[in-house]
C-alpha cells in the first residue's frame, strides 16, 4: 500500500493502532460489502451460471451448455433488439448533448435565475412512466394535440407510437425532452468553471463568438463532456421504461430495444436461461464500451489545471 | 458579466431565443396534461386539441382518488378503474424513504474507509464497488428476483427496497472523492488526542461533509423515486405498488379499447405535485446537488 493515511506518521505494522484501524476499516465497508456480495456480486455469478440451463421457473433448472448462447446467436429477434438499442443511442444522444451544450451557454451568458434552472431541470425530475403518459396522450394519432398542430399547419397526421417507421425516433424525443435539461445543468457547471478573462481576452482580439466557442468553450469543457456522454449513452442503451409504457416493443418490433426483449423473454416467456444468456452479452457489450470511453477519459483530462 | 458581452447583441437575442423556445417545450405537456385533467371526459372527442379547458371541472381528480362510487365515475366517463393514489403515494415515499436513508449512510460508511482507512484488500474491494457501476441493471435483476422469490420477499417493502438499500458503486465512488479532499489535519490533532477512528468519522468527517451528503441524497432520492422496473417486478399487488408502478396499471386498464385519458391525466398531474412541491421548496438544493454531481 503506497498510499498515505492521515494517520501514517503514526502506522506502525503490527502495532494495536494498526489492528484498531484495520477492524474499523472492515466495520465501516461491512453494510455496503453486504450488499455488494448478496445484490452485485452473487447475481452476476448466478447469472452466468443460468445462462448455461434451460429453466422456466417451475421445473428445476437444465444444463444445456452453450444452447442459449447458440440460440442468441441465430435469433433475429436478439440482434434486432442490439440494432435497434445502438440506433436508439444514435437517435437520442447528438441531438439531447447538442440541445443540452446550447441551452447551458445560453443560460450562462443570459440568467443565473433559480426559477429558469429549475423548470428547465423540471422534466427530468418526473419519471419515465409519467413523462411517457403525458407524450403517449400529446401523441395520439386521432385525439393527440400534436397531430392537430400538425394538421392545422397544413401537414399529414403521423402515427407517431404507433408507426413502424416513426415509433422509435419517438421514443428519443421524448427522452430527448427528460433529458435536455439535466445535460444542460451539468454542462452549466462546467461553463461556470471557465475563467471569464479568457473570453475577455478572445474579445479585445477581437474574436467572434462562434470562435470562442469552438477555442475556448468546447475544450474546457472536455471533461464535463466525457461524464456527460459516458453515463448518457450507457443509459440510453439500457433504454426500458418508456418503450414499457408506450409501445412495449410494437409496432411489429420495431421497438422491442435489447432490455426489453431481455425482460419479455425473463418475465413474459419465462425462458430464465435464455434471458440470462443475453444480459450475459448485454453486459460485455456495455463493459467494453467503459473501457474504452475510460482509455479515452484518461487521454483528456481537463486542460484548467 | 452582463457588461462583459454588451456588445454582442445580437447573439444575446438568440441566446434569449433559445432559451424562451425551450422553455416553452418544457412546460407545454405539463399545462396539456392540466388541462386535460381539469376537462370533462365527454369533451375528449370534440376539443381535445383545444388549448383550454371549456367547462373545468374536479370530476375526474375525483374519480382518480375513489371520491365518487363507481357509477357516478362511469357516469362522468371513466372505466370505473381507480388508483389508490395515497396509498401508491405513500409506498413511494416509504420506498424511497428508506432507500435514502440507509443507502447514504452504508455509501458514507465505506467511502470513509475507503478515502482514510488501511486495511487489507482495500484497493481490490473499491475497485470491485467502481467496476459494479458498469454492470447493466437488467443482469443482476433476473437473479435477484429469484433470490427475493425464494425468499419470499415477493410484494413486500424488504423485497422492494433490499437491491438498492445498501449499496450503489456511485455513491461510493462519490462520497470518497469528498473524503479524500478534506484536510487531514483535523482528523489527525483528534488522533493525537486519542479519539478512535470511528469518532473521527463520525464526528468530524461526516460534519464536515453535509454538503455531499445532501448532493447524494438527493440524487438517490430522485432515482428511487422513479424507479419502475424493479418495484414492477417484485411488487405489483396494490398494497405494495409504488406511484410509478400504480399509473401504468391504470393505464393498461382499457375496458373500452382507448385509455380513459382524462381520467390518466388527473392521475398523472396529481403525481407531478411531490416533484413540483420538492422543487418549490428545496429548489436550489436539487438544481445546485445536480450540477455538483457532474464535477466530481
Amino acid at each position: 500500500m503506497k498510499t498515505l493515511s492521515p494517520v501514517s506518521f503514526l502506522w506502525q505494522p503490527f502495532s494495536p493502532g494498526r489492528r484498531t484501524e484495520t477492524l474499523t476499516g472492515y466495520a465501516l465497508i461491512l453494510p455496503a460489502l453486504i450488499g455488494f456480495s448478496l445484490f452485485y456480486a452473487l447475481p452476476l455469478f448466478r447469472a452466468f451460471e443460468l445462462s448455461f440451463t434451460d429453466w422456466n421457473m417451475l421445473r428445476a433448472p437444465r444444463f444445456i451448455g452453450f444452447d442459449n448462447y447458440i440460440q442468441m446467436w441465430h435469433d433475429g429477434r436478439f440482434w434486432n433488439g442490439m440494432k435497434l438499442s445502438l440506433y436508439y443511442v444514435l437517435l437520442n444522444i447528438p441531438l439531447q448533448t447538442a440541445l443540452g451544450l446550447f441551452l447551458a451557454v445560453a443560460m450562462d451568458r443570459l440568467t443565473r435565475s433559480i426559477v429558469v434552472r429549475s423548470v428547465i431541470l423540471l422534466p427530468y425530475l418526473l419519471s419515465n412512466v409519467l413523462v411517457a403518459l403525458i407524450w403517449l396522450w400529446m401523441l395520439d394519432p386521432l385525439l393527440g394535440i400534436v397531430n392537430s398542430m400538425i394538421t392545422s399547419l397544413g401537414f399529414e397526421r403521423h402515427a407517431f407510437l404507433g408507426s413502424p417507421s416513426e415509433a422509435l425516433a419517438t421514443i428519443a424525443g421524448i427522452n430527448i425532452w427528460r433529458h435536455m435539461g439535466l445535460v444542460a445543468i451539468l454542462f452549466l457547471a462546467g461553463l461556470q468553471n471557465i475563467p471569464r478573462y479568457l473570453y475577455e481576452a478572445a474579445i479585445i482580439e477581437g474574436a467572434s463568438e462562434w470562435q470562442m466557442f469552438r477555442h475556448i468553450t468546447l475544450p474546457l469543457l472536455r471533461p464535463v463532456m466525457v461524464f456527460v456522454l459516458v453515463t448518457s449513452v450507457t443509459g440510453s442503451f439500457q433504454i426500458f421504461d418508456t418503450v414499457a409504457v408506450t409501445t412495449a416493443g410494437d409496432p411489429y418490433d420495431s421497438t422491442n430495444v435489447i432490455v426489453h426483449y431481455i425482460i419479455q423473454n425473463a418475465f413474459s416467456f419465462y425462458k430464465m436461461g435464455y434471458a440470462s444468456a443475453m444480459s450475459m452479452a448485454l453486459c460485455l457489450v456495455m463493459v467494453l464500451y467503459t473501457l474504452i470511453q475510460m482509455r479515452m477519459m484518461r487521454a483528456s483530462e481537463s486542460d484548467l489545471a | 458579466m452582463s457588461h462583459l458581452f454588451a456588445r454582442l447583441n445580437w447573439f444575446c437575442i438568440i441566446c434569449w431565443l433559445i432559451l424562451a423556445v425551450i422553455l416553452v417545450i418544457t412546460v407545454t405537456p405539463l399545462w396539456i396534461m392540466l388541462k386535460t385533467a381539469l376537462m370533462p371526459s365527454s369533451e375528449v372527442f370534440n376539443y381535445s386539441t383545444s388549448w383550454w379547458p371549456n367547462n373545468p371541472t374536479l370530476v375526474n381528480f375525483e374519480r382518480v382518488l375513489g371520491l365518487l362510487s363507481t357509477e357516478e365515475s362511469l357516469k362522468a366517463g371513466g372505466s370505473g378503474a381507480k388508483v389508490n393514489f395515497s396509498l401508491a403515494m405513500l409506498n413511494s415515499i416509504i420506498f424511497t424513504g428508506i432507500i435514502v436513508i440507509i443507502q447514504t449512510a452504508s455509501a458514507a460508511a465505506a467511502a470513509y474507509a475507503f478515502a482514510r482507512l488501511r486495511f487489507p484488500g482495500r484497493s481490490v474491494l473499491f475497485g470491485l464497488f467502481v467496476a459494479s457501476m458498469m454492470i447493466p441493471g437488467v443482469v443482476t435483476f433476473i437473479p435477484n428476483f429469484i433470490l427475493i422469490r425464494d425468499l419470499g420477499w415477493l410484494n413486500t417493502m424488504m423485497g422492494m427496497v433490499a437491491p438498492f438499500c445498501l449499496m450503489q458503486g456511485f455513491s461510493v465512488f462519490f462520497l470518497r472523492q469528498f473524503f479524500l479532499a478534506l484536510p487531514k489535519e483535523l482528523e489527525e490533532a483528534a488522533y493525537i488526542e486519542g479519539a478512535s477512528h470511528f469518532y473521527i468519522f463520525y464526528r468530524i468527517a461526516i460534519p464536515l461533509s453535509i454538503t455531499p451528503l445532501i448532493t447524494i441524497a438527493t440524487l438517490i432520492g430522485i432515482n428511487m423515486w422513479n424507479e419502475f422496473l424493479w418495484p414492477y417486478l417484485v411488487a405489483k399487488d396494490e398494497a405494495h405498488q409504488v406511484l410509478t408502478v400504480a399509473l401504468q396499471g391504470f393505464k393498461s386498464q382499457t375496458p373500452q379499447g382507448q385509455p380513459d385519458w382524462t381520467g390518466l391525466m388527473a392521475a398523472t398531474a396529481i403525481s407531478v405535485l411531490p416533484t413540483i412541491g420538492l422543487l418549490l421548496i428545496f429548489g436550489r438544493n436539487v438544481v445546485e446537488s445536480i450540477q455538483f454531481s457532474g464535477s466530481k
